[in-house]
């Protein structure tokens, strides 16, 4: 797949001399679904800001569609779409006037059929016609997509979608986005739910402290850095565990009834075999046992605790 | 060019003066009839002609520009300051269009609100005293002038401001007096020889005595000086908001 997103060495110092990015570089597939993922300040929205045009870059170039985002700027934004983070809304116009507001603001012509279209797949068709104020936020949460939608962007920028949103409408906003990925848009979101990503995401990029930590397939991803973690739940309470166990790093829970051994699945031996051997040795005897594969969550946190 | 963007600024701005009726028109007409009733009827009655014009008359161009400066301030900078205030600016900001296209819509929309509240304000001035307009296209020149200028400042202070306070106070401290003190109830030549010198320092005067030449043909100072000051005025906003933009000055970080 060709990108349609290519950001190279792009820095970004604030005026305070707060060094947002540094040196990212990042591309982004035509069609695909990009997570970026990272902790609070660690230049997510810098970097989407940057792209869509809203802060200036300090060093480094960024093509959206082959266009550069500085000197072909009008190229480049009329691809974009973009659904920011705060719930910046007008409060006094329709949401039919300020959805098509929007589709002027990029230049396209009139196309009420259109509008209709993105208010019907948002569920927002029957307030049309309401005063922006008088919607809940989960509403003008789904009315700032209408307006990223309205001028029928190639790509969607979805910082923090879901962010305060409730979970059947976070379910069906992931519905929405899958649609618009098998329509053609390629969609960058930014979250702090690794659920969402783990959901919705092809790729999956790490930032921190505004650095790209890592990009990779999420799939790939869950495999290469997966742990998976071998519950034993022992037949009778333990106190400590004997020494022939102790290279093993098993975690004693539950004040004893429970052993916890984390395995790496990629390694070339997981020591499961010689545990389980050992512990008979030992007699320590067990009636259940159930493993269990690290979430992203946990990968993520491992992540940006490392690096 | 991105016509469409403009005519979606210029729109949207609009539709927000219809929906502010009331604040947008009807409050500057009801104050500038108090006017004609305190100053041109009630004290006006009292003083003679200034100039070969009757005292009310004489006042009419001087409280249009004092509407028409007030508000198309007040409309500009509300205009700008309120997207940055509410966030909604980020849509204009990652929008296609050139910085140019912005002021356009934007103080395309506060001027032609000013005009419409010119003439509304000169149609009201008509019930109260007779009116004759010497130059209508050059008292039309003058209004759009003074209009289109004005928004463009009021521009720069809705970029400026990062606070309604902010957004009150060159309007409130500066703008007001100087429109006061600029000739609009009075002919400068009324003024002792040296407070005449000192007024010549306002910018207003010029606007105001161009503004009532092309109604009565009787100015303070000279019409070319008046339109050369206006001009300057209006180059002076234009190259700051070149500056605004070029530099993305309270705009982008």
């Amino acid at each position: 797949m060709s990108s349609i997103i290519s950001v190279a060495n792009l820095s970004k110092t604030y005026g305070s001399g707060f060094r947002a990015l540094k040196n990212v570089n990042l591309d982004i597939k035509r069609g695909e679904i990009f997570a970026l993922l990272g902790p609070n300040g660690a230049g997510k929205t810098t970097l989407i800001s940057i792209i869509c045009g809203i802060a200036n870059p300090s060093e480094g170039r960024v093509l959206v569609g082959g266009e550069d985002i500085q000197t072909s700027y009008r190229k480049a934004r009329s691809l974009i779409g973009l659904v920011p983070q705060e719930l910046h809304t007008d409060a006094f116009e329709s949401v039919w006037a300020t959805v098509s507001f929007s589709r002027g603001l990029f230049g396209k012509p009139k196309n009420p059929a259109h509008i209709e279209k993105v208010l019907k797949d948002l569920s927002l068709w029957d307030k049309k016609d309401n005063k922006i104020i008088t919607l809940s936020g989960g509403m003008k949460r789904r009315v700032m997509i209408a307006k990223a939608l309205s001028h029928e962007p190639q790509i969607l920028f979805l910082d923090e979608p879901t962010a305060g949103v409730d979970v059947e409408l976070r379910k069906g906003m992931w519905e929405v986005v899958r649609t618009l990925q098998q329509s053609g848009v390629t969609i960058i979101l930014t979250t702090h739910y690794i659920e969402e990503a783990e959901e919705m995401a092809d790729r999956i990029g790490v930032i921190n402290k505004g650095e790209i930590v890592l990009v990779e397939d999420k799939t790939t991803l869950m495999q290469k850095l997966g742990k998976k973690r071998l519950t034993l739940h022992l037949q009778g309470r333990i106190a400590a565990l004997p020494e022939s166990l102790h290279h093993y790093e098993l975690e004693l829970c539950d004040n004893g009834a429970t052993l916890v051994y984390d395995y790496d699945t990629q390694g070339e031996r997981t020591g499961i075999t010689s545990l389980l051997g050992d512990l008979r040795t030992a007699g320590i005897r067990f009636n259940d046992l159930d493993t269990t594969q690290s979430s992203l969550e946990d990968i993520f946190v491992d992540l940006v605790r490392t690096s | 060019m991105n016509h469409r963007a403009i005519r979606a600024i210029y729109l949207f701005e609009m539709a927000r003066t219809w929906r502010t009726l009331l604040q947008s028109i009807v409050s500057p007409v009801v104050s500038t009839s108090l006017y004609f009733v305190v100053f041109g009827a009630a004290i006006g009655s009292r003083i003679s002609q200034v100039e070969g014009v009757s005292y009310g008359t004489f006042i009419v161009p001087g409280l249009i520009m004092l509407s028409v400066l007030t508000q198309s301030i007040a409309n500009a900078s509300f205009g700008i300051y309120f997207p940055k205030f509410t966030g909604t600016i980020y849509e204009i900001l990652s929008a296609p269009i050139s910085y140019f296209e912005i002021v356009l819509g934007y103080v395309g929309a506060a001027a032609t609100k000013s005009i419409i509240l010119g003439l509304i304000i000169l149609a009201t001035a008509g019930l109260f005293v007779p009116l004759h307009i010497h130059h209508p296209i050059w008292m039309l020149a003058f209004l759009v002038l003074t209009a289109v200028t004005f928004s463009l400042f009021g521009f720069i202070i809705g970029i400026w401001a990062d606070g309604f306070e902010k957004l009150q106070m060159i309007p409130m401290l500066v703008v007001t007096p100087l429109t006061f003190l600029g000739g609009s109830f009075y002919s400068i030549d009324m003024l002792p020889p040296a407070w005449r010198t000192v007024a010549l320092l306002n910018p207003v005067v010029y606007l105001i005595s161009g503004f009532r030449w092309s109604f009565y043909e009787i100015a303070d100072v000279s019409v070319a000086v008046s339109i050369g000051m206006t001009l300057a005025f209006l180059v002076i906003c234009l190259v700051v908001i070149w500056w605004i933009f070029r530099t993305g000055y309270r705009l982008k970080n």
